[in-house]
């Protein structure tokens, strides 16, 4: 594991210097008190410390996402939601390499992209219950979170959809001569749009400083991924000339360590990358799919990948480092049921929206139509 | 003062604007050669940085603008042809209307989206379109349809200034038509209508190039002693809805003409919302004046048989005034 020593390693948590003098992108709104982010005593820390941080978000994901779906189960959610339980890996090991003024896109199944980069969980939970409270004032919902301010230029509830944003995100910081870098986390599902295809082109030509992220997680809703789509999604890259690797998407380690390449090729003028994490979904395409979608997967195909768990296959990792003890990963788990406990307090004591809310934020210059 | 065809005023508001502001770019298919002629000149006055030829991929470089406006750009896309916009719709309706008041209104999103629209003359219906009446009920997107090529330039400056997505268009049926542009300074607020002609008889609201076909009808019929007054919207979203209003409830009567389809278009928004707001005062049923419901077609004898025309606005207008009515 010597590749992860070394300057720029650590998960930075502070606020970075944006460009928020001339760009769009507005400061932090509010903060959610005492279940906002403490992970600056991190930074500078050992190799124990950063890689603990980054099982701690892991955590963090798997306990939000197991709350939500035992809220949707309880009908105490408006909508419905997809849950990224088994794919934590993935967001964790990118988004420890980026410094807070890098950006993400993300999709429909983005909670874990939100809190990997560091969002809020009681500001998103008080979204995805279209709360007052929550980051997008309860007009985005599960779907299309955004936190702006942390560069999280949202989830999209468009299969593909963040592709050519996350493109135009990294043309920006070209165009501006600026060094930071976006992150296009996308799905097996979106690799058959075209817009991938285009931007591949696109980013290839003119050498963008933006990382695509396909998370295969095997199943294009309640299809097999293998069974609608030609060939290896890494190789569509390589057509286009943009450097591309697959890797094992439940190896958070081995996230981190292509990503952080594929980063510092971007950010140093090297243009675009392509990584495909192969990994599982392990829960619905939705919550309540079973009430439609029958049994469309063999269970032990799913007992295998759980058994390939990406929390469990790190914490293993770090119990070999020198003082770890399981009685520290545990006092994790049980740090992040508090975190996530207070955030569903937080959610449910949110007022809802005032309804004259709705004519609002539609135009920056202000006014309805 | 200079005389100068549109796509010569816009391509003098774009460089004023990229000149007044370094994070303006231009992207699209050929903005370097320009085929319109509104981005002429650009990449020789500003570089290629910030005047880029794209490929022809419509979706990725809207949402590609989409982006960039969100991360400190302002950019300024040219479509070539308004039927282009169904291509890239995903990025339009589902991205540049949407993520501003989905996000709560975090981020702003400054592009504008420029292109030529309508029929140009057997150009048929791939490249005919006028998308104003979906874009105007998209909620989240602005659209600017300038009839001279003075609001042309003034109003593509204040698109490009402007916080928010701005589709721009250039009724191509006017681009062969030129205007007296200031040289400086004439600036248009988006929303901003104008009386092009005063009149007591009738209100004729007209878009794009029904503007001058109004203005002509409504000189012959001065001749008769009816007095008309034009109202030229030319932003339809925002709309000045004051100033129809106004002028309706001093004139009793509404015709609007409307270059796009019957069904849904802007002469149906507006003469829902003048009957809703003037119907005390509305002496006659509004009347519209638009395209049957049907694709452009190829032929200029089909052409001509489903767009607006002089004689069909005139037919309208003198209905509008008949006893019968």
């Amino acid at each position: 594991m010597s590749e992860l020593e070394g300057r720029g390693a650590a998960w930075t948590e502070e606020r970075g210097t944006s460009d928020e003098g001339r760009g769009s992108l507005k400061a932090p709104r509010r903060r959610a008190g005492d279940t906002a982010d403490a992970g600056a005593r991190y930074q500078g820390g050992t190799q124990t410390e950063r890689e603990l941080l980054m099982l701690t978000r892991m955590v963090r994901i798997r306990l939000f996402e197991e709350k939500l779906q035992q809220l949707f189960a309880q009908g105490r959610l408006p909508g419905f939601v997809h849950l990224y339980v088994g794919e934590e890996a993935i967001a964790v090991g990118a988004c420890s390499v980026l410094r807070d003024d890098d950006k993400i896109t993300s999709t429909h199944r983005g909670h874990g992209h939100l809190i990997a980069k560091g969002a809020d969980p009681a500001l998103m939970m008080a979204e995805i219950m279209g709360k007052r409270a929550g980051l997008c004032r309860g007009k985005g919902g599960s779907m299309h979170i955004a936190d702006y301010s942390l560069g999280i230029l949202g989830a999209n509830g468009i299969v593909g959809g963040g592709i050519p944003i996350a493109t135009g995100s990294a043309l920006a910081d070209s165009v501006l001569g600026r060094d930071t870098v976006t992150v296009c986390f996308f799905g097996d599902g979106a690799a058959n749009q075209g817009v991938l295809l285009e931007a591949l082109n696109l980013s290839s030509v003119w050498q963008l400083p933006v990382v695509y992220i396909c998370e295969n997680n095997g199943y294009t809703e309640w299809m097999r991924t293998q069974d609608i789509t030609a060939g290896e999604i890494a190789d569509r890259a390589r057509a286009f000339n943009v450097a591309a690797s697959a890797i094992d998407g439940n190896d958070v380690l081995a996230v981190q360590r292509i990503v952080r390449a594929a980063v510092s090729r971007a950010r140093g003028g090297g243009g675009p990358s392509l990584i495909e994490a192969k990994t599982y979904r392990i829960l619905a395409h939705n919550e309540g799919e079973e009430a439609f979608s029958g049994k469309y997967r063999p269970q032990h195909e799913i007992d295998r990948w759980k058994s390939r768990d990406p929390i469990a296959g790190f914490s293993s990792v770090l119990l070999t480092h020198p003082g770890m003890t399981q009685d520290v990963l545990d006092e994790v788990w049980a740090a992040e049921a508090a975190v996530i406990a207070g955030a569903v307090d937080f959610a449910l004591a949110s007022p809802e929206p005032d309804p004259g809310e709705a004519v609002e934020d539609l135009y920056a210059a202000g006014g309805t139509a | 003062m200079t005389a100068m065809y549109f796509a010569n005023a816009i391509a003098r508001g774009l460089s004023e604007a990229m000149a007044e502001d370094d994070s303006v770019i231009v992207i699209g298919e050929d903005v370097e050669l320009s085929t319109i002629g509104a981005t002429k000149g650009l990449a020789e006055s500003f570089g290629k940085k910030r005047v880029r030829n794209s490929p022809i991929s419509e979706a990725t470089v809207v949402g590609s603008c989409v982006g960039a406006a969100a991360c400190g750009l302002r950019p300024v896309m040219d479509l070539m042809f308004s039927s282009f916009f169904y291509v890239a719709l995903d990025q339009v309706a589902n991205q540049a209307a949407r993520l501003r008041y989905m996000s709560g209104g975090q981020v702003r999103l400054p592009l504008v989206l420029f292109t030529g629209t309508g029929p140009s003359g057997s150009a048929a219906a791939q490249h005919s379109e006028n998308p104003h009446p979906l874009l105007m009920s998209l909620s989240g997107i602005k659209v600017v349809f300038p009839s001279t090529p003075a609001d042309a330039r003034a109003l593509v400056i204040e698109s490009v200034r402007d916080p928010d997505p701005v589709v721009f268009l250039l009724d191509l049926m006017l681009a062969g038509s030129r205007g007296e542009v200031l040289d400086g300074g004439g600036g248009v607020r988006l929303g901003q209508g104008v009386i092009r002609r005063a009149g007591d008889d009738m209100t004729v609201v007209a878009i794009g190039s029904a503007v001058p076909l109004a203005l002509t009808v409504a000189d012959e019929l001065a001749v008769t002693g009816v007095s008309a007054e034009v109202i030229d919207p030319r932003t339809l979203v925002p709309f000045d809805w004051p100033l129809v209003f106004d002028s309706v409830r001093r004139t009793g009567r509404l015709v609007v003409a409307d270059p796009a389809r019957r069904t849904c278009g802007a002469a149906a928004e507006i003469a829902a919302r003048v009957m809703e707001n003037c119907w005390p005062e509305l002496r006659t049923a509004p009347a519209r004046v638009t395209w049957e419901d049907v694709p452009i077609p190829f032929s200029p004898v089909l052409e001509r048989a489903v767009t607006l025309s002089a004689a069909k606005i005139r037919a309208a207008m003198t209905a509008a005034l008949s006893p019968a009515s």
